[in-house]
């Protein structure tokens, strides 16, 4: 109670210094001297009190107050600390909280550490960074108050979806959300660079630590969540074109390509259009996509209440930010005098360019193949589901020319270049393709595309292996990024290459023999744990080398709520993942099995990492390449 | 000419999208239960919350009172308001309340109920929520108002004093 009400009364004191701080900073504008400190210590006390409200809600799981609705929705006296607090964000009104805080922590660090740039172009940051506060405190309090009363107070709590109880999950929503929820700094002084028309290099200089930060944060979150899906919900895939999942690479995708222009923004201020229109997108795609699954108009694991009112609200609100984006954009916005046909055809700029074009490609495919249901179902009243096929078959082709610029771009000089060391390209390029044939060939399946495929995404890790080399460490963070994300498709293409399945049903003490593996269901345990009772399956699988693995999979019975959950058993080697999931038969003293033998996982997630990695180092770099 | 119609091309086609998620909007319901109201009440079967006992529909609704049925459950948010309603609702004479016990344990059931009270002459304990989908139901709370076995009345969401004083107005 005391909580929730200390909680509740600093989200609204948070709310009128959004309005002080917007009185002060329009006020202000014309003449704006002295007001630099004062802002400053406004924008912490805002944080703060969001910093307080946050502090009350993980309080209040801990120590499971049921009289505050969201934690009796989301909470147990049985749950582990651990998921006591980790429910805060778990859930949709803690995890607007968790927004809100982002918001408010990245205009404090804005104002804390942005000193050389024009005090008005400050300001109207500021206004506008307010502005999309104000609408998420309107949201918060309004729709989906996390500290509602429930009188008379109930005696215990509904409990958190077990399937969200997993270490991934419990740091993937605030390390997504600073990178999700970041790009809104770069949406808002995006706009306020295209007001004062000081869109230039100095701006792009200054900018691109932000966006820098939001991609690795966002990169990092994507990650955990595809760990969580693979580990969890034990469908045995990382990634699935859940529309929630594609909420996320939309604006990856939108930043990604705003990371590159924006160092051509900054070494030759052209791009400028490129440049302003993709922070406006990158920001509108997250909120885009926070609509998307929250609203309930389409069904994703992240669909936590399907409440039209809050889709309504977020739907206008996002509709008016556009509104006001394409405002500024269309009438304040000049476009530089030296236009893209002043580039040479063989030059850095170009093969940014040709990269933009590809990327935003792929962001159609995601965006098309995401909404493009609703769009259905508005005119015909028809459900579909876009599924993988879908992807695949329009993003693979254009895959092949996309690695092979990225091998060849960096390689590239700024304004006008020569193809350097040209016997060693080529060369690469005869050996990726011989050693993707033969290694192809072994797999006698869609042979052709299957070789062009390996080979250009094994180009791109030659040539970025052999940079590693030759270059004296100049451009370093580019280079580990491209490594890592040759090394990304190239895990993805032969997991999915060679990737082995059994389905089988068995009983206890029973044996599955195939060609390859012998599967042994040796015997079953029970466990009794604090919020669940596991039944464990005990496995011995044997591979044709003689090496013998013990798998044990579990069934999962939560009492709070109550449901069964599957945990898969994943042995992880350097080279290959080895999964095995049971499930239950209704009435029946056998289990479903499922056994997969998936190559390369740990790679996965191993150049992602690496990906994010590249991007750390270029925040830590002072200069980019000369 | 060509700078002015960019804007306006773009403008509609956002307007377009928002109008399309608009409506989107509006249908999310996914699964549209078949029940009606002034059709006869299906027959079920169902557990006693009390004793255990399997009991058949006709059993339940077998005098010529008015009965409401009301899906309830202890986790549930709304039915906490809506449940003095039902406890104001029970002393009317012509009418008896009948509860499914929607999804929920019973030892929480039970708690609600001492805390609360019971209104329910009696209640069909619904663990797997199959009783539910029979009637029909979109969720918790949700009530119907019978009378000789059909349903007069269907109401989704919780009660209030204004359909409460509806449901009086047809009892007399």
């Amino acid at each position: 109670m005391f909580y929730s009400s200390i909680g509740h009364y600093s989200l609204i004191l948070g709310l009128c210094i959004s309005l002080i701080l917007i009185y002060f900073s329009v006020k202000n504008f014309k003449n704006s001297t002295i007001l630099n400190t004062k802002i400053l210590s406004f924008t912490f006390l805002q944080f703060f009190l969001v910093v307080i409200s946050f502090i009350c809600l993980i309080i209040s799981f801990v120590l499971s107050d049921f009289s505050n609705e969201t934690v009796f929705n989301n909470s147990h006296t049985t749950k582990p600390l651990f998921y006591k607090i980790a429910g805060t964000w778990g859930n949709h009104e803690g995890s607007l909280l968790l927004w809100l805080l982002v918001l408010t922590l990245f205009i404090f660090i804005f104002f804390l550490k942005t000193k050389n740039q024009p005090l008005k172009y400050k300001l109207l940051t500021l206004i506008f960074q307010q502005i999309i506060i104000i609408g998420f405190f309107l949201f918060l309090i309004e729709t989906s108050n996390p500290f509602n009363y429930i009188y008379p107070m109930p005696e215990e709590g509904m409990g958190l979806n077990p399937i969200l109880q997993d270490p991934a999950l419990a740091i993937h929503p605030p390390i997504l959300y600073l990178g999700y929820v970041g790009s809104s700094i770069i949406f808002s002084s995006a706009l306020a660079a295209t007001y004062l028309n000081i869109v230039s290099n100095v701006w792009a200089s200054h900018i691109k630590k932000w966006i820098v930060v939001s991609w690795v944060f966002l990169t990092l979150g994507i990650l955990l969540g595809s760990i969580w899906a693979y580990y969890e919900l034990g469908w045995g895939g990382f990634w699935f074109w859940d529309p929630v999942e594609n909420v996320s690479l939309m604006p990856w995708l939108a930043l990604t390509t705003l990371l590159h222009c924006i160092l051509v923004l900054e070494k030759k201020q052209v791009l400028t259009s490129w440049v302003i229109i993709l922070s406006i997108s990158t920001f509108t795609l997250s909120m885009c996509g926070t609509f998307l699954v929250r609203s309930g108009i389409l069904n994703s694991v992240h669909t936590f209440a399907n409440d039209p009112e809050r889709g309504l609200f977020i739907l206008v609100f996002l509709f008016s930010l556009i509104c006001v984006s394409l405002f500024i954009f269309f009438f304040f916005h000049k476009s530089s005098q030296n236009n893209l046909n002043s580039f040479f055809w063989l030059s850095k700029e170009t093969s940014i360019i040709i990269n933009n074009w590809f990327m935003m490609y792929f962001l159609s495919v995601v965006l098309i193949g995401t909404i493009y249901p609703i769009f259905l179902d508005v005119l015909s009243s028809q459900k579909i589901s876009v599924g993988p096929p879908f992807y695949h078959k329009l993003i693979i082709p254009f895959l092949i020319p996309f690695l092979i610029a990225m091998a060849i771009g960096p390689k590239l000089k700024w304004i006008k270049s020569n193809i350097v060391d040209k016997v060693y390209l080529i060369l690469l390029l005869i050996i990726s393709i011989v050693l993707s044939f033969l290694i192809v060939k072994k797999f006698d399946f869609n042979l052709l595309l299957n070789t062009i495929l390996v080979s250009s995404a094994l180009y791109l890790f030659f040539i970025t292996l052999r940079e590693f080399f030759i270059k004296k460490y100049s451009n370093i963070s580019q280079n580990i990024a491209h490594f890592g994300f040759s090394l990304l498709i190239l895990s993805i293409l032969f997991n999915n290459l060679f990737s082995s399945e059994i389905i089988t049903n068995l009983k206890v003490g029973e044996t599955f023999t195939s060609s390859k593996t012998k599967i042994v269901f040796k015997s079953i345990n029970q466990k009794k744990e604090k919020n669940y009772k596991s039944i464990i399956a005990n496995f011995s699988i044997e591979n044709l080398d003689g090496i013998i693995d013990n798998l044990s999979p579990e069934l999962r019975i939560y009492n709070q709520p109550n449901i069964v959950t599957s945990e898969a058993d994943i042995k992880t080697t350097l080279l290959s993942d080895k999964f095995i999931v049971i499930n239950i038969v209704q009435n029946q003293d056998y289990f479903n099995v499922r056994y997969q033998v998936k190559p390369f996982m740990l790679w996965i997630w191993l150049s992602v990492i690496l990906i994010s990695f590249g991007g750390l180092i270029s925040f830590f770099k002072k200069e980019y390449e000369k | 000419m060509k700078n002015k119609l960019l804007p306006i091309f773009i403008t509609s086609i956002f307007i377009i999208v928002f109008i399309f998620f608009y409506r989107g909007l509006q249908n999310t319901n996914i699964y549209i239960p078949e029940i009606k109201i002034n059709n006869k009440i299906p027959s079920f079967k169902g557990n006693l919350f009390d004793s255990n006992e399997v009991t058949n529909s006709s059993n339940l609704f077998n005098t010529d009172k008015f009965y409401l049925l009301n899906i309830w459950s202890s986790w549930c948010v709304p039915c906490r308001k809506e449940h003095v309603l039902l406890m104001n609702l029970r002393k009317n004479k012509k009418l008896e309340v009948i509860g499914i016990n929607y999804k929920d344990t019973k030892i929480n059931a039970e708690n609600f109920l001492a805390e609360l009270g019971n209104p329910y002459k009696k209640i069909i304990f619904d663990k797997e929520g199959i009783n539910a989908i029979e009637w029909g139901a979109y969720g918790v709370p949700e009530s119907f108002l019978i009378k000789d076995g059909i349903i007069i009345k269907r109401y989704i969401g919780p009660l209030n004093k204004k359909l409460t004083k509806e449901i009086k107005s047809i009892i007399k």
